[in-house]
C-alpha cells in the first residue's frame, strides 16, 4: 500500500478497489440500503481525495478511509433517524425478547443446554477471513431496528444518551435493545462459528 | 444473589454505563461461582473488541 508518503495517495493503486468494496459492505450493513450505502462510500471517497493532504500516513490508508466513511454514515443517520418511530423500535424489541427469556428457568438460571460454553482462543478468530464472513452474516440476521441501535452504539461509537435522543426512546429501552443485540450476536457466533461445549454453573 | 438473567443484563450494560458499586460487587460475587456467566461476560468483551476491529476496516488477515 502506498501510504508512506504524507499526503500522497496513488488513487490508481489496485488495492483501493478492494478497500472500496470493503467500505461498501460496511456501509450496507450499517444502513441496509444499497443506494444510500453507495452514496456514503462515494461521498467518503470524494472527501478522501479532497483532503488527501491531511492524510499523514501515520495510520493505514484503509483505517483513515474508514474513519471518513464512519463520519459520513453518522451524519446520514443523524439526518434520517427521526424517520424511525420510537414506538416501532420498542415493539420490535419486545417481539424478539421472548427468545432470550427462554434461555433461563423461572428462577433466572441458565437452562443447562443454553449455558454459554467456553470459546477456544477467540482472539485467533479475528485474523481469519471466514470468521468475519460469519460475523457479518450474524449481524445481518439481527432484527433491523435492533441492528440499527447496535450499529449506532458499536460501529459509530455514539453514546446511549445520543442514540435515545436521536430515536426518541428511553435510555433503559436503549440498554435493553443493546443487550438483545449482543446476546443475539453471541448466540449466532456460538452456533455458527465457535461450536458447542457446555459449561457448568 | 443476582440470577444469571440479571447478570446477563449487567454484562451488557457495563459496556454502556458505569455500574453502581453494589452492582459491581454483586456481579463479582456471582461471576466467582458461575462459569457460564463468566463465559458470557468474556464473550461480551470479545464482541466489543471484534466490532472495534471491524469498524476500522481490519477485517480478516492484515491486508495492507
Amino acid at each position: 500500500m502506498n501510504d508512506t508518503a504524507a499526503g500522497r495517495i496513488d488513487w490508481n493503486d489496485p488495492s483501493l478497489a478492494k478497500i472500496r468494496r470493503d467500505m461498501l459492505r460496511f456501509a450496507q450493513l450499517q444502513l441496509r440500503d444499497a443506494g444510500a450505502a453507495e452514496d456514503m462510500v462515494q461521498e467518503a471517497l470524494f472527501s478522501a481525495m479532497k483532503y488527501e493532504a491531511s492524510f499523514a500516513g501515520r495510520s493505514a490508508l484503509k483505517t483513515w478511509m474508514f474513519s471518513i466513511l464512519r463520519n459520513k454514515i453518522v451524519d446520514h443517520i443523524r439526518k434520517s433517524s427521526r424517520e424511525i418511530a420510537g414506538a416501532d423500535l420498542v415493539a420490535g424489541s419486545a417481539e424478539d425478547g421472548d427468545d432470550f427469556d427462554a434461555l433461563f428457568d423461572e428462577r433466572g438460571h441458565w437452562n443447562p443446554e443454553d449455558r454459554p460454553p467456553t470459546w477456544a482462543d477467540p482472539e485467533s478468530s479475528l485474523s481469519q477471513q471466514q470468521f468475519w464472513d460469519v460475523f457479518e452474516a450474524c449481524l445481518d440476521r439481527l432484527p433491523p431496528k435492533t441492528s440499527r441501535v447496535f450499529m449506532m452504539r458499536e460501529f459509530l461509537d455514539l453514546d446511549t444518551d445520543e442514540i435515545c435522543a436521536e430515536l426518541g426512546i428511553s435510555t433503559s429501552n436503549c440498554w435493553v435493545i443493546l443487550h438483545r443485540a449482543r446476546a443475539g450476536l453471541r448466540m449466532c457466533l456460538d452456533r455458527d462459528w465457535f461450536g458447542q461445549e457446555q459449561a457448568p454453573c | 444473589m443476582l440470577s444469571c438473567k440479571e447478570v446477563n443484563r449487567l454484562c451488557s450494560e457495563e459496556q454502556d454505563r458505569k455500574l453502581s458499586l453494589s452492582e459491581r460487587i454483586n456481579l463479582r460475587m456471582h461471576l466467582a461461582i458461575c462459569k457460564a456467566c463468566t463465559n458470557f461476560r468474556d464473550q461480551m468483551r470479545f464482541l466489543r473488541s471484534a466490532t472495534r476491529r471491524y469498524r476500522e476496516g481490519q477485517r480478516g488477515p492484515a491486508d495492507d
